[in-house]
């Protein structure tokens, strides 16, 4: 697209200023991380690494473990419901059909609030069971469906069923076409919505703090309880940014996974040429 | 284009929405609630720990010096939640994962109501024997005639304000209740979040509109209700902060966000010791201001559904343990529940300096309790706690 | 033996159909959906205000309190009005992101950029929250910058929710208006382009109304995640919004709390509902 010089300047200081905001608190985050006092004053007086180890060793270890299991068993829990149902809304037509977006959608769109609250009240006064890591990996792979669901719908709908009736033509079983055919090509927009719910799951403090045992503690909930004390605060600080740091990992990965079809038209056509109506995927933006 | 034949998404769908019906209808007519009027049986006798007990308390009341050689002699291992509000308390005790709470005044009687709390077989907590009279068969702690709880100790809520920025030295409440004098600290208030506050505002007006007629602060009639109302809603403009959170209120003050305002020792003291210029009122006052003040009284009680009953009769007991009170009393600053702590304490004059001996002067302390209809002079119009509770959503706007 | 399960779906679409469902819509309708209703029926319940027992007796007692009360109306508005300016604040901020990584950055760039804005939404939300209550406390980042100038930050209350909360949600806007533009071919561009217009022109009349849907898509996200947060506003500020008043009365009140977790259901399905017409759903 043509754009005139001065477009093109006032575009780069909108990006800039955009930028500046994304990432200006997260600094100071990091910047508190390593201040040698305790008492937040800014400039910070000086400099230390020492929170680091202490974060590593205080009890945001347990805290990080038990975020880690709650986030794979409702990562996995959301791929298998998501998937079933992007497959039963892709690849056939029954009654009902576009009330299931909607709601696979509602979870994730009713304020955590409502969802904790109404699972909470569900889980202890109508089921009578207590609250447990249990109960936080259903309502965690509850609104998770949606991220899953959602990017698989759109991978199915562009992979076009002829090679899945061709699969069938050559004699094979509605689950060997799933298995060799269906589902290799759907792979990376399984890991792209499986990464995206993993993070949500791992950052969710409301639904959780309704819905999560006396004795455990996920992350962000160990967080929020050491949020305020002032001895705590900058190994608080410390495990915050570490998470920032591990997790530049997996995000490039949703990237990269989501880029994988894309990858070759777009290094071939260079920048700005692309091929027309398709190429680049644009799942791995789905829903973060 | 729906096809006229049966269709079987369409049935499924349908038996789906049974389904739920059915649910629901189960769900509306089960009652899930424990009887009212106290709940569980007292524990007969003691047996052996559990190896752990769970706890709900203040912040400042379950620390490592007592806590340590706790776990060490019974070798029950304490785990503690901090709580900030009563009725934080009393939603972690219904939850029934808990095994015993520090419960003040505005939350033993709702606990009590709604069957989360068993009687104490004080025959099992030997130190009960030495407890201050005057906390024994109290109406905070006693119910249907049975002891509901151990004592943890007595204080009034504090006026504390910063010695650099609010000058002269407040003497009165009206430093935060009065909006002549309180606009001068706009903006600069901090007032605790809860319902509790409005009591605040009925001890002033009983100093200064003794029209009113109020007698006991948690005991309001419409009239003297919507006064003290009016008061914390003029005040509510000049309010820096509402805190619930000790830690958040300390660092409120620690970084000069916040002037003057109402706390408990535990805070003032951590100022103090991080060097922080603040001051409240002096002990010849009683660290009172003139009008007095609300407090608290609390009570150690045992959940009914309490999972290490033993252990928690051993809290129960080392608490009021005189090495062990006097400890709690000095680390938080308020008078202790147990007699012979006053020989155990660091500082030889703490208990007269904190009138833990003086009965006379805890008349001007209010503790926190449970406004009920029932205002115990043969009325019953009196505004019971959702009353309060709407009333605080209103006043904080 | 799964040859033979195999077979048994096999030219059978409307069991495959039901298999596949079973467990997505029991798990949705029934367990959240069923929660949902649970919690509505709950609302026309009351308590007793001392043994915190539920009294299930149908009223609409609560719903004539939230009518009634000017406080819950105050904090409705308060809530929704702040949703709609975060939702309409990142709107703007995030386009331009948006489209120079759609449109302007070379492949190398872009991932850079994709990349760099989708870090913020892995850091936690409470330390995010955290640094700028930091950063807006007195002599905090935000007045030792603006001291020199002569003026001060806002410090906390409803400036500072709309700051932070504009903040928060801003990846959730950049991403669905990223994807949406990417899916429109340079070649509509250069045509218009061809056709005379000029850039602001063809950015009026082909960009945006490609990208409408994508941007309300993202405003799904931006309007319903401030709609139900009360952390940002204890933290920040101190007045109440739906959030909190829920919160607070959760354990106390369930049937109030629950009457009035009702009204951002409603908000929210009824935005669903325009926003699926207006064809958000395939962005998001």
């Amino acid at each position: 697209m043509r754009l005139s010089k001065r477009s093109r300047i006032l575009l780069r200081v909108a990006v800039g200023v955009g930028l500046a905001f994304i990432y200006i608190p997260l600094f100071v985050l990091a910047v508190y991380a390593f201040n040698s006092s305790k008492i937040l004053e800014w400039p910070p007086p000086g400099l230390t690494f020492e929170w680091f180890p202490k974060a590593i060793e205080s009890t945001a270890k347990d805290a990080f473990w038990t975020s880690i299991k709650v986030g794979l068993v409702a990562t996995a829990i959301a791929l298998l419901l998501g998937t079933l149902a992007s497959l039963a809304v892709a690849r056939h037509r029954f009654f009902g059909r576009e009330t299931i977006s909607f709601l696979v959608v509602l979870p994730i769109a009713l304020p955590g609030i409502v969802t904790g609250v109404a699972l909470n009240n569900t889980f202890t006064q109508v089921l009578g069971i207590d609250l447990s890591l249990f109960t936080v990996i259903v309502a965690h792979a509850t609104f998770c469906i949606v991220v899953v669901y959602n990017n698989s719908i759109a991978r199915l709908r562009r992979m076009s069923s002829s090679f899945e009736e061709a699969s069938a033509d050559l004699g094979a079983n509605t689950w060997q076409t799933f298995r060799h055919v269906t589902l290799p090509n759907m792979r990376s927009a399984l890991g792209a919505g499986g990464l995206l719910a993993f993070g949500l799951s791992f950052d969710e403090i409301i639904v959780t703090t309704f819905t999560i045992g006396a004795g455990e503690q996920t992350l962000p909930y160990w967080i929020y309880s050491n949020l305020f004390r002032a001895q705590q605060r900058p190994i608080v600080n410390a495990v915050a940014v570490i998470v920032v740091l591990i997790s530049i990992l997996p995000v490039y990965l949703a990237y990269r996974l989501t880029r994988e079809e894309g990858g070759l038209a777009a290094a071939r056509g260079g920048g700005h040429e692309r091929i027309e109506g398709g190429g680049v995927e644009t799942e791995a933006t789905a829903v973060p | 284009m729906k096809t006229r034949h049966a269709n079987p998404a369409r049935t499924a769908w349908l038996i789906v929405a049974g389904l739920l019906a059915t649910m629901l209808l189960f769900a509306g007519c089960g009652s899930s609630s424990s009887g009212g009027g106290g709940g569980g049986e007292e524990l007969k006798k003691l047996g052996k720990g559990e190896g752990q007990v769970n706890l709900i308390s203040w912040a400042g009341y379950v620390e490592p010096p007592w806590v340590k050689p706790f776990e060490q002699k019974t070798g029950c291992k304490v785990n503690n939640k901090v709580a900030g509000t009563s009725d934080e308390m009393v939603s972690l005790m219904r939850t029934g994962a808990y095994d015993g709470v520090s419960a003040s005044g505005n939350a033993t009687a709702r606990l009590f109501e709604g069957g989360d709390v068993a009687p104490v077989n004080v025959s099992l907590v030997p130190n009960y024997k030495t407890v201050f009279a005057d906390l024994k068969g109290q109406p905070y702690n006693t119910f249907d005639g049975k002891p509901y709880g151990i004592p943890h100790g007595r204080g009034a809520n504090l006026l504390m304000w910063n010695s650099n920025e609010v000058k002269p030295a407040p003497k009165s409440w009206n430093v935060t209740l009065d909006p002549k004098v309180a606009s001068k600290n706009k903006g600069k208030i901090s007032q605790y979040d809860d319902p509790m506050s409005i009591a605040e505002g009925a001890v002033y007006l009983k100093a200064h509109d003794p029209e009113l007629g109020i007698e006991d602060p948690y005991e309001l009639n419409e009239e003297q209700f919507e006064a003290a109302v009016q008061l914390l809603k003029e005040q509510r403009p000049l309010v820096g902060e509402y805190w619930s959170e000790a830690e958040k209120q300390i660092s409120s003050f620690a970084s000069g966000d916040i002037h003057v305002g109402t706390t408990w020792q535990y805070q003032y003291f951590a100022l103090k010791e991080e060097g922080k210029p603040v001051a409240a009122s002096p002990a010849s006052q009683g660290f009172l201001p003139e009008e007095g003040a609300t407090g608290w009284s609390d009570t150690w009680m045992i959940s009914s559904e309490a999972e290490h009953p033993n252990c928690m009769y051993m809290w129960m007991n080392w608490i009021i343990e005189p090495q062990a009170n006097a400890e709690v009393a000095e680390y938080f600053g308020e008078a202790p529940a147990q007699e012979k702590a006053c020989e155990h304490t660091e500082n030889p004059n703490f208990c007269s300096e904190y009138h833990a001996e003086e009965p006379a002067f805890w008349k001007r302390v209010y503790y926190w309790k449970t406004p009920l209809a029932d205002c115990g002079n043969g009325s019953e119009d009196c505004k019971d706690y959702n009353d309060w509770v709407q009333a605080w959503t209103s006043i904080k706007g | 033996m799964s040859h033979r399960l195999a077979n048994l779906f096999h030219g059978r679409p409307r069991l495959q159909v039901g298999a596949l469902l079973a467990g997505p819509v029991g798990w949705l309708v029934v367990g959240y959906l069923g929660s949902l209703a649970l919690l509505l029926i709950a609302s026309l319940w009351s308590v007793n205000a001392v043994s915190g027992e539920l009294v299930k007796n149908l009223s609409f007692e609560n719903f004539e309190t939230l009518l009634n009360e000017p406080v819950y109306r105050t904090i409705v508005v308060r809530t929704v009005a702040i949703a709609a300016l975060v939702t309409v604040t990142d709107a703007i901020v995030a386009f331009p992101i948006a489209f120079y990584m759609a449109k302007v950055a070379r492949s190398r760039g872009k991932a850079i950029l994709v990349v760099a804005v989708l870090i913020p939404l892995w850091s936690s939300y409470l330390v995010k929250v955290l640094s700028w209550r930091n950063m807006l406390s007195g002599g905090g980042l935000i007045d030792w910058i603006l001291e020199p100038i002569g003026l001060s930050g806002p410090g906390y209350g409803n400036t500072a929710v709309w700051l932070v909360m504009s903040y928060l949600w801003l990846p959730y806007m950049i991403l669905p208006i990223f994807a949406g533009l990417e899916r429109i071919p340079n070649s509509l561009i250069s045509a218009s382009e061809d056709l005379g217009a000029s850039p602001f022109t063809t950015f009026r009349r082909v960009i945006l109304p490609l990208t409408f849907p994508a941007v309300v898509a993202g405003s799904i996200f931006t309007f319903a995640l401030t709609l139900g947060d009360y952390i940002t506003p204890k933290l920040v500020s101190n007045n109440q919004f739906i959030g909190n008043v829920v919160f607070n009365n959760i354990s106390s009140n369930l049937p109030f709390a629950a009457a009035l977790a009702l009204v951002p259901i409603v908000v929210m399905i009824g935005y669903l509902l325009v926003a699926r017409k207006l064809g958000a759903f395939e962005h998001i």
